[in-house]
């Protein structure tokens, strides 16, 4: 099902980026923008209120499912992040992150 | 075919060696072999024996190895007569395997003749720091199938600490894996050069290894340096001085260790290095260092960012962004292995796993670990440079104190280390003092954060390893005065001074008006003291040790009281509802 993670830096770059063997990842790239500017709109539509990025998504794509999905990856971003040479703004290149993302999109295709 | 080539070179008697003494003696012939050769490397025996040149055992290394038979010299030096080595003037196969034939038949007790050697003797055994493979050469039955590997392994580590040449290291490495039938993985050669160096460096410094980031290794590696022919001056010297550490670690591993990943396991001596550096960050050893801290620290290791970055991945099981004691190890060992050139593991050893640090190398190695980083800790405020000083002195020391209790735990130590913060005002003032007046040889220490000091000065007082202490505060008190002189005087000076502190525990602090005193009273007759302190010293060892287990014990008791008096209340509280409950049933 995930055919392609991607991880959207604020200034809209990607900091991470995977698909499936199918290699379009330029294709997926544009989805991925296209993508951010519905969650610009929603954003800008809920105003300050709930800038909770998990009722964010749910309020785009297929809840359920995809919310474990999206957890997963969450928690790995964490790790990430917690790993303090990794400086914020930089591509992702932890392998641990990696692996998570390769499970995940096993896993659902 | 040792008996092959035995009857071939003709001076020696037919040797009939069993397989397990074939493979042994093959090896530890390779080893002397290959150790005169001068880094040819571990290449197969055989090839050692048919090529001219590589076909003798050099004299070093090999009376190493018979010195290591723990035999009188003189039977050494029949041995040597007999197997023709002296007739021919060189070690060749036949002369190696009848000299070890011969060990073993003196080590069992048997004469040093010929005829011993016709009967089947157990392996010779040499003296290592390995007990085990001791007991596993001495047994032959235990030397077929894969038990073999096991006495190779240890053959490996016992004739490896003797060889006081520069392919220990390589050797060792790829022996270690080719008995597990793979083949040797040895790093490329070109690495090979920076590590006996590192070696060789580290026979003669061993003391030297412990203060130290990075930088500082470097002025000690620098004389081997430009002699090295390594890839660069500058990866050899980190290298070199990180091998140091690493290297110890191929010379003292456990025997018992059944894991193929020998570069992940971590020796004592590497263990009590990281504790140290981890204490120079963070005084508390059971605290965590944060993730800002510990970057800055393995920064300097100079490895790229990226490769930082994964090994910070592997080691902080927690992702927590801290380290605590295990994750801090195992992170270093992680990076000193990347330094002399073993690829990063794709996921974390076994034996760098924190559970497992934590129940190999439990609490109690902190405290001897405590003692020398209370020596940096001390000159830390002086500048971390004092340690080499200290580190030179106290390392002589070290050998005279055993492991210290093992009871004290952090609390404890933070309880004591408060008691002794009053008792020992003037150690720190007068570091402070004595901030630019150190400069041992090697000057390039960054100065080190070192916010408790004072706790840790008194942590560590509390060690029986206070040998240390003194000249820790022997530097101290008369820096002011005399640096370079002042070390072996005021070293009696403060055995007196510690354990008057140690007794400011229970009493009042008169002492740190005594140290100064004492310091100029000492310096008059500086041997005397000396000899007598020696002497001193155990005794107030003992007298520490039990101190310290007094308090553990008195805190332990404290702690059970409160645990008796919950139960207490648990108990009346049970009791009461009990009463309240029985009248109902009653009716």
């Amino acid at each position: 099902m995930a055919v392609c993670i991607a991880v959207i830096a604020k200034e809209n770059y990607p900091l991470y980026i995977r698909s499936t063997p199918m290699e379009s990842e330029l294709k997926f790239h544009y989805m991925v923008h296209t993508s951010l500017d519905v969650v610009d709109e929603k954003i800008s539509t809920m105003g300050k209120a709930l800038v909770d990025q998990r009722e964010l998504y749910l309020g785009l794509l297929y809840p359920t499912e995809d919310y474990k999905m999206f957890r997963k990856l969450h928690n790995s971003y964490t790790d990430v992040m917690c790993n303090p040479f990794y400086n914020p703004g930089d591509r992702i290149q932890s392998r641990a992150f990696d692996s998570m993302v390769t499970s995940m999109m096993i896993q659902v295709c | 075919m040792e008996t092959a080539a035995g009857g071939g070179c003709g001076s020696g008697p037919p040797l009939l060696l069993s397989e397990g003494e074939q493979q042994c003696y093959s090896e530890l012939f390779a080893r002397c072999a290959g150790a005169a050769s001068g880094g040819a490397g571990p290449g197969p025996p055989e090839a050692a024996r048919v090529s001219l040149g590589a076909a003798t055992a050099a004299a070093g290394p090999v009376a190493d190895l018979f010195r290591a038979s723990q035999l009188p010299a003189e039977t050494l030096h029949q041995i040597t007569e007999l197997c023709g080595a002296k007739r021919v003037g060189y070690f060749g196969p036949t002369q190696f395997y009848v000299a070890l034939k011969l060990i073993a038949a003196a080590q069992s007790g048997l004469p040093v003749r010929i005829e011993s050697i016709k009967c089947e003797l157990p392996l010779p055994r040499f003296m290592m720091s390995k007990n085990d493979g001791e007991i596993r050469f001495g047994n032959p039955a235990e030397l077929h199938g894969t038990k073999v590997q096991i006495p190779y392994l240890t053959t490996e580590k016992n004739s490896f600490k003797r060889m006081d040449d520069e392919d220990k290291q390589q050797e060792a490495q790829s022996p270690t894996m080719s008995p597990l039938a793979s083949p040797p993985s040895s790093p490329p050669p070109y690495q090979r050069v920076p590590l006996s160096h590192g070696y060789s460096k580290l026979r003669s410094g061993t003391e030297q290894m412990h203060p130290a980031p990075y930088e500082a290794r470097q002025p000690l590696v620098q004389p081997e340096g430009p002699s090295s022919g390594g890839p660069g001056a500058k990866p050899l010297r980190h290298q070199a001085s990180l091998i140091r550490s690493f290297s110890v670690e191929r010379e003292l591993q456990d025997n018992n260790s059944n894991y193929p990943d020998e570069p992940w396991r971590i020796t004592e001596e590497q263990r009590e290095y990281y504790v140290n550096q981890f204490r120079s960050l963070q005084p508390d050893p059971s605290s965590f260092i944060s993730g800002s801290v510990a970057k800055n620290f393995f920064t300097k290791s100079k490895l790229s960012i990226p490769e930082l970055s994964y090994i910070w991945e592997l080691s902080d099981a927690d992702c927590d962004g801290a380290l605590t004691l295990p994750e801090f190890c195992a992170a270093f060992h992680l990076i000193v292995a990347r330094k002399n050139g073993y690829p990063l593991p794709e996921g974390l050893p076994p034996t760098l796993q924190p559970e497992y640090l934590q129940a190999a190398f439990p609490k109690p190695k902190w405290d001897c670990a405590l003692f020398e980083s209370y020596s940096e800790s001390m000159s830390a405020n002086q500048q971390p440079r004092d340690l080499n000083r200290m580190e030179k002195t106290s390392v002589k020391d070290v050998a005279d104190f055993p492991v210290p209790t093992q009871d004290v735990t952090g609390d404890d130590k933070q309880a004591l280390k408060n008691t002794i913060n009053e008792a020992l005002p003037k150690d720190v003032s007068e570091d402070s003092a004595t901030k630019s007046g150190l400069l041992p040889p090697p000057p390039a220490l960054p100065p080190r954060p070192c916010p408790s000091q004072s706790e840790q000065v008194s942590e560590t007082e509390l060690l029986p390893q206070l040998n240390r202490v003194p000249s820790q505060a022997a530097e101290c008190s008369p820096a002011k005065k005399d640096v370079s002189y002042s070390q072996p005087p005021s070293k009696p000076i403060r055995r007196k001074f510690r354990p008057e502190n140690q007794s400011t525990e229970n009493q009042e602090p008169s002492t740190a008006a005594g140290g100064p005193t004492s310091v100029a009273t000492v310096k008059p007759h500086p041997t005397v003291q000396k000899q007598s302190s020696k002497q001193k010293k155990a005794i107030q060892t003992a007298i520490r040790k039990n101190k310290e287990a007094n308090a553990v014990l008195a805190r332990l008791n404290s702690e059970l009281q409160q645990q008796l008096k919950e139960v207490h209340q648990e108990r009346i509280a049970l009791e009461n509802q009990l009463e309240q409950l029985r009248p109902v049933t009653v009716l």
